[in-house]
């Protein structure tokens, strides 16, 4: 089996100010992924296309309360982007972006058990379909307000900045999201702090039905040098493209060097939500798209190193298939305890660390301590 | 003990907690350099530094959202609207973020907003308002509104000390009319109403600035034993007490200086209502702002804001009944 990418740990080149895109098949930007890291980056996309694909199925059965939102065919930006994220690292996960649960370490039974409302679901039954995050993991879930994030987002990178912490803080966003009060004064608010944070913004083409020139009269990506920060543009369908633009960002952050907007350039191949069946796209837009699939890419690519892709489909396939039975067999939340938990009445426990599969960080120590003070 | 304006009372909490607890930061606009709007944080900064003392750019969503990131990687922030008027901005982060947190995903955001607020100085629409009923009908934001100098401390520093978002209503008029003994150090007022003065024909039920207003109006009624019941918070809302005082005293007059509709009086009022029935000896009353935005012109915010005449009113109607 061949190993193309030899880089370890600690050789983690000086930043790459623009990330371009792949080349498609080898990965332009491989030089900090070991073959088991893009095995890795596959596993989470077909995690997440399986999860997704799986609870629209169980939508339609009736079993998915309320409606249901996926990320079909925008799996490499929340892959590639939670990828380059470190254990101490904070995210806000937004609704297609589900690959960034699975990385933190998210199990699937647990998604299918939030979608479905159940007890074991990350919420317990209180916030549906993807609006959850794992405290423990070091991640907050979102709210339907969807640029509210990014201050919060913006807010963690303060205390990291005024504690002296060598941390970095990670949220997604969409197009329509760029319209909103809260991306202009979280933008504003990191490039005068100069903050380590990395925003991604998801331009996925549509903002529900909404396309890009009702949006904005600008490149979005342009915004953020007008927030005086490093604005990058990125093939949001290839997952390497993704992870390198990411951890080149976060090593600015880290370093010093303050936030950087990261324009994803993907599209929403599915309606906004279940409900939708997208007649305001144009057809040729999504036909045109089907050709970037970025799950075939990271197989193609894969594939030429010599990795059984097909394993790993089916293994993916059997652990999910587990998992929905699973979720299937746990009990419905009882209202017994529906009113509590407004408020809490115990001592305020800040986040925990979540997972970090990528190979840069084994071993680095950067996961030492374990949660918020 | 010491005699501190209630402004004062407020700047001290702050600092013993900033000086107690490094978690601790404030931040808001013109906090810093100036010391802010009103002076409240006066000298922080030289003792604390720009980072603990921080002046943010001209964005109140921002600062609560902020606020909750730090808030949930460990840091305490307490923000200062510079004036409550200006939470509108920073509604969606305070209701929606900051208010849902606990109960969607069991992580608790322990931040305190503190909010300038009320009239009578002729601040206008703008600079006037109560908007504490706007949150405590949003779930998990708790509610705070001193009116003696010694409360402004001790509730402070029961906010900060709150795993969750307090908005800490601070009446502007009262910052530097009310002055009396406080505990120095740190110390925690509870969450409950207080009995201003105690009596037995009628209760004024009342919070902030209307608790001076309401015992100056009852001194003195025709001989009549008026009791004063200062809320002080209200979310929680003290039903035991507020049940109790109806049931010593049976006639309720309720003073908001917030406007009458949905003010947090009217949840006092539906409470008796509910729970004190029994008890009652004549119509629970209202005297509140009414539903106009508060007037620039002095004659005509006096004639919008409660004052002493307009509640000895309403508690001799009542006694009358």
């Amino acid at each position: 089996m061949a190993m193309a990418d030899t880089a370890a740990a600690g050789t983690a080149q000086a930043d790459a100010p623009q990330v371009t895109a792949s080349d498609g098949v080898t990965g332009a930007d491989a030089a900090h992924l070991t073959q088991e890291d893009r095995i890795a980056l596959l596993r989470a996309m077909l995690q997440m296309r399986g999860i997704e694909e799986r609870a629209m199925s169980l939508y339609r059965q009736g079993k998915v309360p309320g409606s249901f939102y996926d990320g079909y065919g925008q799996e490499a930006v929340s892959a590639g982007a939670a990828f380059a994220m470190a254990a101490e690292d904070r995210l806000c996960i937004l609704h297609r972006d589900l690959a960034a649960h699975l990385i933190r370490g998210v199990t699937p039974t647990r998604i299918f058990s939030q979608y479905m409302g159940r007890a074991a679901g990350i919420t317990r039954g209180r916030d549906g379909n993807v609006h959850f995050g794992d405290k423990d993991l070091g991640c907050v879930g979102m709210v339907s307000m969807l640029p509210d994030m990014m201050l919060v987002a913006t807010g963690m990178a303060m205390a990291f900045k005024i504690r002296g912490e060598a941390r970095c803080a990670l949220t997604w966003f969409g197009d329509g999201s760029t319209s909103r009060g809260d991306f202009h004064e979280a933008m504003n608010w990191a490039g005068v702090q100069k903050l380590p944070v990395v925003f991604v913004l998801e331009n996925n083409q549509y903002a529900y039905s909404t396309p890009l020139d009702k949006q904005f009269a600008v490149d979005p990506v342009r915004r953020a040098e007008a927030y005086g920060f490093e604005g990058v543009s990125v093939d949001g369908n290839d997952a390497e493209a993704m992870f390198e633009a990411t951890r080149a960002a976060r090593a600015r952050a880290i370093g010093g060097e303050g936030p950087t907007l990261i324009e994803a350039v993907t599209m929403r191949m599915h309606g906004h939500a279940a409900h939708d069946d997208m007649k305001y796209v144009p057809v040729e837009q999504v036909q045109e798209w089907k050709q970037r699939d970025p799950i075939e890419r990271q197989e193609k690519r894969l594939t030429a190193l010599g990795v059984d892709v097909e394993a790993l489909r089916a293994e993916v396939a059997a652990e999910l298939d587990a998992a929905v039975t699973e979720a299937l067999a746990g009990p419905m939340p009882t209202a017994d305890d529906v009113l509590d938990g407004v408020f809490c009445t115990d001592e305020a426990t800040p986040l925990g660390d979540g997972h970090a599969p990528w190979s840069g960080f084994t071993g680095s120590g950067a996961s030492a301590q374990g949660g918020d003070r | 003990m010491a005699t501190m304006t209630y402004l004062q009372a407020i700047s001290s909490a702050l600092r013993d907690e900033m000086r107690a607890d490094e978690r601790v930061m404030v931040m808001g606009e013109d906090i810093g350099v100036f010391g802010g709007a009103f002076k409240v944080t006066d000298g922080m900064i030289e003792e604390f530094g720009p980072d603990r003392v921080m002046d943010t750019p001209l964005a109140e969503s921002a600062i609560i959202g902020c606020a909750v990131g730090a808030a949930v990687v460990g840091l305490r922030p307490v923000c200062e609207m510079q004036f409550s008027d200006f939470i509108s901005c920073g509604f969606d982060q305070l209701v929606n973020v900051a208010g849902k947190m606990h109960y969607r995903q069991g992580l608790a955001v322990p931040i305190t907003v503190r909010l300038p607020s009320g009239g009578g100085f002729s601040g206008g629409p703008f600079h006037s308002q109560n908007p504490e009923a706007l949150f405590m009908h949003s779930p998990g934001i708790k509610v705070v509104a001193p009116s003696t100098a010694e409360d402004a401390k001790g509730l402070l520093h029961s906010a900060m000390h709150d795993p969750n978002p307090v908005c800490f209503m601070e009446h502007k008029h009262l910052y530097r009319r009310v002055k009396g003994e406080v505990r120095e150090g740190v110390f925690e007022t509870p969450f409950t109403a207080r009995v201003a003065r105690p009596g037995s024909d009628l209760v004024v039920m009342t919070y902030g600035a209307m608790v001076d207003v309401a015992l100056q109006a009852t001194e003195d009624l025709e001989g009549a034993s008026i009791e004063v019941l200062d809320l002080r918070s209200l979310v929680p809302l003290d039903e035991d007490a507020i049940l109790d005082s109806v049931a010593r005293c049976s006639k309720v007059v309720i003073v908001d200086e917030a406007n009458m509709t949905c003010a947090a009086g009217a949840q006092v009022a539906a409470l008796i209502a509910e729970k004190g029935f029994e008890d009652l000896d004549g119509p629970v009353t209202r005297v509140a702002s009414p539903d106009v935005p508060i007037p620039f012109s002095p004659p005509l915010e006096q004639a919008v804001l409660p004052g002493v005449d307009r509640v000895k009113e309403a508690c001799r109607e009542l006694l009358a009944y």
